[in-house]
């Protein structure tokens, strides 16, 4: 398992770039009559969506929405603890294939897969959405900064981002986890490791399409009409900036979040992960299970690695999906052809 | 749909003779040419193009139907979203995969609607041809100027050597008055300025041999006096090759200059043919007469005649506001790369409640000097005082205070509004910053106040600038500048961005509001007539330095520098019978731009 390196995403999202304040503002406009709810990032997509782009956005929410249900009902999904290796003090015996009392069979280690699988979701989460959320606040409030400020702040800023991108991610959230942990790993402390030392990887990334978008809007009449008014520095960051630069985050947010599964997997799996008694985590299992493939016990395997690809693909899904419905170009709008023969049909 | 199949039809027969294209092009011109006899070189007919946008279908042209003649200039005018630009780049097939065309456009003889592939990349080039609006953008710059029109030859006749393509390059070069062509075909777009590279593209469109050429606001983004040469060059093309010419343009006096016939475009439809002169003596629409009511013209209604002398010698006595005296401004250069000079010791004074309008071409330095004197670039030498506070050596801190009596208005409506701020919220945001006092009633009361002067509904103020129109905008734009009661406003080409219509109840919006309110402001545009009809006093500009400064009629009439005399006379004026005399006036002061 390998983590694909992060795009580098100033370039990815001057697709948006292009398309401008222009059409930013139309959708403000057009949406400031409906209410808070519909105005949501994800909802005003699905209403804006058509045909394969509605169904890929609609195929990834049922993903994120079966993966957020699972962790948050896993213990009354799961048929077993994810650390249990018997119940009512008979073993489950271990690499035993799926049975009624087994669903997915059990590992080399005695677990059961099924209940692995599901609690699974649960740290998968956990570190998704801690490694997002400190990374992106951290990374907004960089790039606002060092945008706006510019000068020797901006470059020296600028310069350290480009250096973490020089490094494999992987190898920095392994030492960063390493650094964290000291090695041994609670399921709180483990969870925090990999969040953090995913935070590490993502905040660069957080950073430059921040300060891509403040160093373009920096130079827009309508912040140097503020500047002329007077306005303070503080103000024209938040309320004239900030608002304006946030369009592509749902963006970002929903493709980091499925790196982030990917690299706890892999950190896991390269056996920098947590515990397995301490919280169940997929990679962990794919490692344990290598030795099995080769034994023909596909089980082991199969399931954590069937989950990781689940997870990921739903969350890509709805962040590709984002993706297009944000840029005009892409976005694919109701036909002329079928209004006219719906016509001809009446 | 049986149409469109009716024209694959057509298309399909018409593939028989595509082969004639490697034979020679001339032959096959001559072919076609005797095919049709005398008729029309374009003829629209019924034309009907909807876009698909976000909102639901718009419906950009409504049944057009245009024809014209070789060696006819036809100019289709309109003012933004008419559809005259969607007419024109529908002759060429060029319109985006939004769009769904009806009805027939003929190209000599060709129907280009529903054409697709290799027969319209076939008539494309030899028979139309189209100038952009933005020249420097159209040609490729990692290229030289000989390849970019061998390219075009190169498509339609694939065995021309290096050698021929050359020759016909500097052919092309010559017949638009590029001098020294057979050394600058060598050169790269970026090495040519904006007018010579709008020349190199109706160079390419005459070494393809177009018998008609679209233009699509081709002066547009070009200086007065380059405009001037490029509607000559324009011009003197036709007459030589008997070229037919679309020209499209909101510009009445580029219409008045160059065209022989005239279609007004209106909410996609055609609403009155002419020709020149019948159109400009005698509109038939109520429309058109509106809007070559709203047209500016030089020297006709100038703000400083207007005055009572009382009012006049008022201002003549007034105390200054901004003083500038030997003023320098400089721009940073790159690392190890000397500053650019923008301006170049500009001596300028702008007295309590008079109206300075700065004049000049792009790069004039016009912009620069009002951005500093509104606090947005620093002086580098010289002195300038605004509103009594010394601007060389500026600090921020020292500045606010000041802020709140100077307002600003910018050029661009669509982008001088935070999108996610609503009417009231813009307008009320310089009560924010300096009125901290102020309660939230308070604010509101001022604001309903402000929209009532720009003359807006009060219950705009809810609204999103995005749902307002550019000219609207523009007023929520004055209401913003003027909410804090300034004693100067700084206007930055405030109406070039909107159509000459709303220019001018703008433009009377302004007017009527100095008046009432008496600030002092500083006027900035590129546009004479537009200035002489608001500003006491006039200053030209030109390559950062004041050449020229007076009031409207003396600097109109009597101008003193020859950069000014060049400026006035190359401003095309909207009277087709006024215009030839000028142009003759001005052939014989400065000489043909063709040799």
């Amino acid at each position: 398992m390998t983590l694909p390196s992060p795009p580098p995403p100033g370039e990815s999202a001057s697709a948006q770039q292009d398309a401008g304040l222009e059409a930013e503002a139309a959708v403000v406009a057009a949406t400031a009559n409906d209410s808070w709810l519909k105005r949501l990032p994800i909802i005003s997509h699905l209403r804006r969506s058509v045909g394969l782009q509605r169904g890929m956005l609609v195929a990834g929410l049922v993903l994120v929405a079966g993966l957020l249900l699972t962790a948050l009902l896993a213990p009354l999904l799961a048929p077993y603890g994810f650390a249990d290796t018997a119940a009512d003090g008979t073993s489950f015996g271990t690499q035993q294939p799926p049975s009624s009392s087994h669903l997915l069979g059990t590992t080399v280690a005695g677990y059961d897969v099924l209940s692995r699988v599901i609690w699974g979701t649960r740290t998968a989460v956990a570190v998704m959405a801690c490694a997002v959320v400190l990374s992106l606040f951290l990374g907004v409030a960089l790039g606002l900064l060092s945008g706006y400020v510019g000068g020797w702040l901006d470059r020296i800023l600028v310069m350290l981002a480009d250096a973490i991108y020089a490094f494999p991610s992987l190898l920095l959230a392994i030492v960063m986890s390493i650094v964290i942990s000291g090695g041994q790993s609670s399921a709180g402390g483990g969870i925090l490791a990999a969040a953090i030392s995913i935070t590490v990887v993502f905040v660069p990334q957080y950073f430059r399409v921040i300060r891509a978008e403040v160093v373009r809007l920096k130079a827009e009449p309508f912040v140097e009409a503020a500047k002329v008014i007077g306005t303070g520095h503080r103000r024209i960051m938040g309320t004239h900036l900030l608002r304006n630069a946030t369009r592509t985050l749902p963006l970002i947010f929903t493709l980091n979040s499925s790196e982030a599964i990917l690299t706890l997997a892999a950190l896991g799996f390269l056996g920098f992960g947590i515990e397995p008694t301490s919280a169940s985590e997929w990679g962990y299992d794919l490692n344990r299970a290598m030795a099995d493939a080769t034994s023909g016990i596909w089980w082991t395997g199969l399931f954590p690695g069937l989950a990781i690809v689940a997870a990921v693909l739903g969350v890509t899904l709805v962040g590709e999906s984002i993706n297009d419905l944000n840029d005009p170009r892409l976005r694919v709008r109701r036909r002329r052809r079928a209004a006219t023969a719906k016509e001809a049909q009446a | 749909m049986s149409e469109t199949l009716q024209h694959r039809a057509d298309a399909g027969e018409g593939d028989g003779p595509v082969g004639r294209g490697e034979g020679g092009g001339r032959d096959g011109r001559g072919e076609r040419g005797g095919r049709e006899g005398g008729g029309p070189r374009l003829a629209i007919r019924d034309l009907d193009v909807t876009f698909a946008t976000d909102a639901g279908e718009v419906h950009a042209v409504d049944g057009v139907s245009l024809e014209v003649a070789p060696g006819e200039i036809l100019a289709v005018v309109g003012e933004s979203g008419s559809g005259k630009s969607v007419t024109a780049r529908s002759i060429l097939g060029l319109l985006p995969e939004t769009a769904e065309a009806s009805g027939a456009v003929l190209v000599t003889g060709t129907d280009v609607v529903g054409l697709s592939g290799a027969r319209l990349r076939a008539l494309r080039g030899e028979d139309v041809s189209m100038i952009f609006q933005e020249p420097s953008s159209a040609m490729n710059p990692v290229f030289p100027i000989w390849w970019q029109i061998g390219e075009g030859l190169r498509a339609h006749q694939p065995k021309l050597t290096r050698k021929q393509i050359r020759a016909k390059a500097v052919e092309a070069l010559t017949a638009v008055g590029i001098p020294d062509p057979s050394e600058r075909i060598d050169r790269y777009p970026h090495e040519f300025s904006g007018g010579q590279k709008q020349r190199i593209m109706i160079a390419m469109a005459l070494a393809m041999g177009a018998e008609l050429i679209v233009a699509d606001e081709p002066t547009t983004a070009l200086d007065v006096t380059v405009q001037a040469e490029i509607l000559d060059l324009l011009r003197d093309v036709r007459d030589r090759f008997d070229t037919s010419i679309i020209v499209i343009t909101h510009n009445m006096g580029v219409v008045a200059d160059l065209a022989d016939t005239v279609a007004v475009m209106h909410r996609g439809r055609v609403i009155e043919r002419a020709g020149v002169r019948d159109l400009f003596a005698d509109p038939q629409q109520e429309y058109t007469r509106k809007l070559l009511a709203a047209v500016p013209h030089l020297g006709r209604r100038s703000a400083w005649s207007a005055l009572s002398p009382e009012r006049q010698q008022e201002i003549e006595g007034a105390d200054p506001l901004v003083e500038a005296k030997d003023l320098v401004i400089e721009y940073p250069g790159r690392l190890g790369r000397p500053a650019f000079r923008a301006v170049h010791g500009v001596d300028l004074t702008i007295r309590r409640g008079e109206v300075f309008g700065l004049v000049g071409e792009s790069g004039s330095g016009k912009t620069t000097i009002g951005r500093t004197i509104a606090g947005l670039e620093k002086a580098t030498d010289g002195s300038l005082a605004v509103l009594g506070h010394q601007m060389l050596r500026f600090r921020e801190r020292a500045f606010k205070p000041v802020r709140r009596r100077i307002g600003f208005v910018f050029q661009d409506p669509a982008t001088s509004f935070n999108p996610h701020l609503t009417i009231e919220e813009c307008i009320a945001e310089p009560l924010v910053v300096h009125d901290r006092g102020l309660s939230a009633a308070q604010r509101s009361t001022r604001v309903g106040e402000l929209l009532e002067s720009v003359e807006l509904p009060a219950d705009y103020r809810r609204r999103y600038p995005h749902e307002l129109s550019g000219g609207q905008r523009q007023r929520v734009s004055l209401a913003r500048a003027l909410v804090l009661d300034p004693e100067l406003l700084i206007a930055d080409e405030p109406t070039s961005a909107l159509d000459v219509s709303v220019q001018a109840t703008v433009l009377d919006l302004f007017r009527e509001l100095q008046e009432r309110l008496g600030f002092a402001a500083l006027f900035i545009s590129h546009d004479l007539a537009v200035v002489d009809s608001l500003a006491h006093r006039i200053g030209v500009l030109y390559q950062g330095r004041l050449v020229e400064e007076g009031h409207g009629p003396d600097v109109l009439q009597a101008p003193k520098d020859p950069y000014t005399r060049r400026l006035i006379a190359s401003l095309p004026v909207p009277d087709p019978v006024e215009q030839e005399r000028r142009r003759a006036a001005y052939a014989e002061e400065f000489g043909r731009a063709v040799g």
